[in-house]
């Protein structure tokens, strides 16, 4: 909403700067987003001149040389505008004025200057110049009765608030509406125009009736009517502030129902009497199949759930969105029916949104106007029309009100004030600031005030709305600071979110970095997760509206999206990439709302140390994979077990679930080849995913601790040369299954020229302790003894020599 | 054959080995020249030895006094030679160590260490300080029902402020034809939730991840992060709002930020306010960063609104309410300068790296 300060202050008096009233306006709730100056910078130096006579320039064919009437001096310019008439009102800049270059827009201080040998001390100004609009071209011409002399700043200097109005206040939508504020914040009277006009001829109930079949939809309409119209431009005045308020002048009959609408916030509309079929308004539904050409030009097929206004025969508007071609004022009007109507708000935004239609009517509409408003605005439009349409005004005006509501008046009591608040206002305080805003206002008892709203404030409903308004006029800078002073609530931590936040920390302290994607995915993306299915499994929950293809379905998996960040990051990085996410994955429950689990989900691959000098360099495979997962699961404290398993979307060799007490929390493995392919990353890639709602149950953060040995212990290195096929896990347990053994560790594992075929030689490093007596070197070689013997008796397994 | 000496000879004799001893010891400047020292002076054929073995041919008299001499002198060139041995071994040490350089401008070796997501990072740290100020950190549905990201929050349908919250619906329908979830515009309705959920006294804060219907660009995406708040308790005021989220900005934006409060309308919130701090840029003066206004807008605040507490099963004439909410991802972009906000969700390590 944009409020000219010139404008304004016919309503209510400003004696603050325009910055300090933006200020004061931003505070109290309607956010003063931008001040546009006008005149900024013309001081003294730009006036109001007239052509006294223009000659031709001695060496220029193109160039004139003017001569200017200021009023108490006459000056000579050159100029070579191809608009120069004797007689015409023009803007001089002197020496030293603050202008704009006509051609960059840069701000410039005009200099004296030789034109072609003869000297210009001054310029008369383009309204690019004066920065008023792009016209560059041609100079300005200001009307006959501009006065000579005067500076240009004090005939059109103005400025212009740029307000954002909150969707509670549309009253607020109104040059009235904000004097009403101003006044209130300044301790000012607001001047509302005084309306009067006379009324002639017959009675509008005998030319016209009104019937509101729709009361749910449009609780007020009223309606005034003017004969023997004369269609004119308005005034220059009334364009001025059309002008200022972004709307484009058209003619008298429209540019008073826009005017008034600026002025009062209520939208009006105007019909042309003669076009209104039966003499009758009906407000209605529309009916099915029906349609209208709206006032664009443009043929709007209409809803039965649209409202329309309608004569007797077809709907002559969309009510409150746009009027129809055929009643619309052209120059041959004479008798206008001029409306102020109220209308639901959902309905003007419901019928506005399908007919893709933006109005400053509807806009004010579907905020939800006053019905209050129509009278006021509809008085004060008739009497412009008569003014300046020179129209003949029939007696009376009609006014269907099915809507009206009893204003309900409120009390708000100091106690609750300074309860609410946290700082003390008076009786007399709360009383005087709603009366400024214009309550009506009475005290009931020695706290208590009962307030009535104003007709135009429809956002008043309860004591906490009474309780802001005095707390914004008043300030909320006199609220005091204070932190809260009862006892902290006791409530255990979400145990998930303390989760994430672990496992984030330990991956990030393992070399991973952190990235966010969107949880919505296209189908292809998640497709490329399982190449073979051709299908998602499961089904992924699909957004009903959505923006683009590739946003259309809640992701299902994080790997799709690392997946594309490592190929992308690819391109700009050698070595080691490791990147997780932590987030949601959204899986379908049917018609609930889906099932939202925590996933962390990690991906790795290139050189295990990217980049470092004197490092021996080898590339991430499997088991820097699974030597992550453990390390995350031994910090969370959790014994676990990796068994091979079966994912699609991983190798079928190169992965294993991860599983804790019996409960499948996880998976690693190396990507699937044709995944990879189908993100385009040629090399391999390994993940790690942890499903984090499955992991939070089986954490318990009290792990006991092993006390620390007391006798030391003795180490011994063994090597075996066995079957391929059997796994370093059976071993393992072989040998942690005897006594004494605390630690079996594999140190090597060969498979080649020196072993026979289908044979492997691991070798293990095992550490021998006892907890009550210091080992023999006897006791560890009996046991070591027995070890090799179970391990060839089970396992076939020899003595490597 | 030697003559038998006398006891004052004998002493004599001692104090010219002290002597001997000291000079020639200030010339051994290496081990070697040490161990010979050592023989020459504390060995078994030393001539110090030799006194000793001597004694025994003295009278009783004499005996005890050069023994005592010869003894005290045993002692005193042992520390010496300690002393020399140590101070020599020492400058072993410096000397080797002087010979071993390396180049220190060339790169460290580092394990390697990933980084948090900036947003990720803004979270954490906000949610450190409510965490210290009691509050508890909560988490709600991201596809959301229509009722706690709405209706609960004084939002019915048709209300204008839907329109500032565009909404991705989910393609699914209950029995009346209605798609009745969506995937939540703000993280207010999870204060909805904690409101109806828990009973007073409250003090939650959820942040989370949030979705509207806007093209991306610049300072616009479909997905960004929101953290939300409510408190709720007998006696919680308007100034406890103030005090609150002005320690928050103290803590999260430094001392000498000025903080404004200003009113401004949120349909779940009565009286409604934007908190606002002032610019880091021109100090309030006004530029380009903050619109000219001076002041940046964190968040919007307010005392929760009586329908919204009703909705939840709580009397707001017994219960009163604060609740604010603020957008995450403004917070690391106005920190660190970030122009894009699309930087945030692109993955990118030469990004992501520098946090």
């Amino acid at each position: 909403m944009k409020v000219s300060l010139k404008w304004l202050k016919e309503y209510v008096d400003i004696d603050l700067s325009p910055a300090e009233i933006a200020n004061r306006l931003t505070m109290a709730g309607n956010e003063v987003k931008a001040i546009q100056t006008i005149g900024e910078g013309w001081g003294e130096k730009v006036v109001i001149g007239q052509i006294e006579a223009v000659k031709p320039h001695p060496n220029a064919d193109r160039l004139r040389l003017v001569t200017v009437n200021l009023g108490k001096e006459e000056r000579t310019v050159v100029c070579g505008a191809p608009n120069l008439n004797v007689g015409d009102r023009v803007v001089f800049a002197f020496v030293g004025a603050e202008l704009k270059d006509g051609h960059t827009g840069e701000k410039i201080i005009l200099k004296p200057a030789k034109i072609r040998g003869i000297e210009s001390a001054g310029m008369i100004c383009s309204e690019m110049e004066l920065g008023i609009s792009d016209e560059n071209q041609v100079i300005m011409v200001l009307p006959e009765d501009a006065p000579v002399g005067m500076t240009l700043l004090d005939y059109i200097g103005d400025s212009i608030l740029d307000l954002d109005i909150t969707p509670n206040r549309a009253d607020c939508l109104s040059i009235i509406g904000i004097a009403r504020e101003v006044a209130a914040l300044t301790g000012k009277m607001v001047r509302e125009p005084e309306v009067s006009y006379i009324e002639r001829g017959s009675s509008i109930f005998e030319r016209i009736s009104i019937e509101i079949l729709a009361p749910d939809l449009c609780p007020r309409y009223s309606a005034s009517l003017i004969h023997n119209v004369r269609i004119k431009p308005s005034p220059r005045w009334m364009q001025e502030r059309l002008v200022a308020a972004g709307m484009r002048p058209i003619n008298n009959i429209v540019d008073i129902s826009n005017y008034v609408m600026l002025e009062y916030g209520q939208p009006l509309h105007t019909f042309d009497y003669d076009k209104i079929r039966g003499r009758k308004i009906i407000v209605r539904r529309a009916q099915s199949g029906e349609s209208i050409i709206s006032l664009d030009g443009i043929e709007r097929k209409l809803t039965s759930d649209m409202l329309v206004i309608a004569d007797a025969e077809r709907a002559v508007a969309v009510a409150g969105v746009m009027g129809g071609a055929n009643s619309e004022v052209t120059d041959q009007t004479t008798s206008i029916l001029l409306e102020a109507a109220n209308f639901n708000a959902a309905s003007i935004r419901h019928t506005g949104g399908l007919l893709n239609i933006a109005s400053e009517a509807r806009y004010r509409f579907e905020r939800g106007i006053s019905p209050g408003l129509t009278i006021p605005a509809l008085r004060r439009a008739t009497q412009l029309i008569a003014e300046l349409g020179e129209g003949e005004v029939a007696k009376g005006y009609l006014d269907i009100y099915p809507g009206q509501q009893k204003i309900v008046p409120i009390v708000v009591s100091s106690e609750k004030v300074k309860r609410f608040l946290g700082v003390e206002f008076s009786q007399a305080e709360i009383l005087n600031t709603l009366t400024s805003l214009g309550f009506e206002c009475k005290a009931i008892s020695d706290t208590d005030v009962q307030a009535k709203a104003p007709y135009w404030r429809n956002d008043i409903h309860l004591e906490e709305d009474l309780i802001e308004e005095v707390a914004r006029v008043q300030g909320y800078e006199k609220i005091p600071l204070t932190l809260l002073a009862s006892p902290i609530p006791s409530r255990n931590p979400d145990p998930l979110l303390k989760l994430k936040h672990s496992v984030r920390e330990i991956l990030a302290s393992s070399g991973f970095t952190e990235i966010l994607t969107f949880s919505m995915v296209g189908l292809d993306m998640l497709k490329k997760l399982s190449p073979d299915l051709g299908t998602v499994e499961p089904p992924p929950v699909r957004i009903a509206n959505p923006m683009t293809a590739d946003m259309e379905y809640l992701r299902t998996s994080l790997r799709a999206n690392l997946l594309s960040a490592f190929a992308m990051n690819r391109r700009f990085e050698e070595g080691s990439i490791r990147i997780f996410e932590a987030g949601k994955v959204y899986l379908p429950a049917g018609k609930r709302q889906p099932e939202e689990r925590e996933t962390i989900c990690g991906v790795m691959g290139g050189q295990l140390f990217a980049g470092y000098w004197q490092e021996n360099e080898r590339m991430m495979d499997f088991y820097d994979a699974k030597g992550t997962a453990e390390i995350v699961l031994e910090r969370l404290g959790l014994n676990s077990q990796f068994v091979l398993s079966h994912d699609s979307g991983l190798h079928p060799h190169k992965q294993a679930e991860i599983i804790v007490d019996s409960t499948r929390v996880g998976i690693i493995g190396e990507v699937h080849p044709k995944v990879l392919a189908a993100f385009e990353i040629e090399e391999p890639v390994y993940l790690i995913e942890l499903n984090l709602n499955c992991l939070v149950s089986l954490i318990s953060y009290r792990k006991p601790y092993q006390p620390v040995p007391r006798f030391p212990s003795i180490s011994r290195d063994i090597a075996i040369i066995i079957d391929r096929e059997i796994t370093h896990q059976r071993v393992r347990e072989t040998i942690q299954g005897f006594p004494l053994v605390e630690m079996v560790e594999i140190f090597d594992m060969y498979m080649g020229e020196q072993v026979p075929p289908g044979k492997k030689s691991l070798a293990y490093h095992i550490r021998y302790r006892a907890q009550d007596h210091t080992l023999t070197d006897e006791e560890v070689n009996q046991i070591q003894q027995q070890i090799l013997r179970k391990l060839n008796a089970d396992l076939g397994a020899v003595l490597r020599g | 054959m030697k003559a038998i000496k006398t006891g004052e000879e004998m002493l004599n004799q001692l104090d010219k080995i002290k002597s001997e001893a000291i000079v020639e010891l200030d010339r051994a400047t290496d081990t070697g020249a040490l161990e010979a020292w050592r023989v020459k002076y504390l060995g078994k054929k030393s001539e110090l030895n030799q006194v000793l073995r001597s004694l025994a041919s003295l009278s009783i008299q004499d005996r005890k006094t050069v023994g005592a001499a010869a003894n005290s002198l045993k002692d005193y060139l042992e520390n010496i030679f300690k002393a020399r041995e140590k101070a020599i071994k020492e400058a072993q040490i410096v000397a080797a160590a002087l010979k071993e350089t390396i180049d220190v401008t060339l790169p460290g070796r580092r394990p390697p260490v990933g980084h948090l997501h900036p947003i990720a990072q803004t979270i954490q740290e906000i949610c450190e300080i409510f965490s210290s100020l009691g509050f508890q950190i909560v988490d709600g549905p991201e596809v959301e029902l229509e009722y706690y990201n709405f209706d609960a929050l004084n939002i019915p349908e048709g209300h204008p402020a839907r329109d500032n919250m565009s909404s991705f619906w989910i393609d699914i329908t209950d029995e009346s034809g209605k798609r009745p979830m969506l995937l939540r515009t703000h993280n207010t309705c999870v204060s909805a939730r904690v409101l109806a959920s828990q009973k007073p006294p409250i003090r939650a804060v959820s942040p989370g991840k949030v979705y509207r219907y806007e093209a991306s660009n610049a300072t616009h995406t479909p997905m960004f992060h929101q953290l939300d708040g409510v408190a709720v308790d007998k006696n919680i005021t308007m100034a406890d709002l103030k005090g609150t989220l002005s320690e928050f900005a103290r803590r999260f934006f430094g001392e000498n930020r000025k903080v404004r409060f200003r009113c401004d309308f949120f349909p779940f919130v009565e009286p409604g306010v934007e908190m606002a701090i002032e610019c880091a840029v021109c100090h309030g003066g006004g530029c380009r960063l903050c619109g000219n206004s001076g002041y940046i807008e964190i968040l919007g605040a307010g005392m929760t609104h009586p329908e919204v507490l009703k909705k939840a099963g709580l009397d707001p004439a017994i219960y009163q309410s604060f609740a604010f909410g603020m957008g995450v991802d403004r917070l690391p972009m106005l920190r660190y300068g970030i122009d894009d906000l699309r930087l945030f969700f692109g993955s990118d390590l030469r990004f992501l790296r520098q946090f």
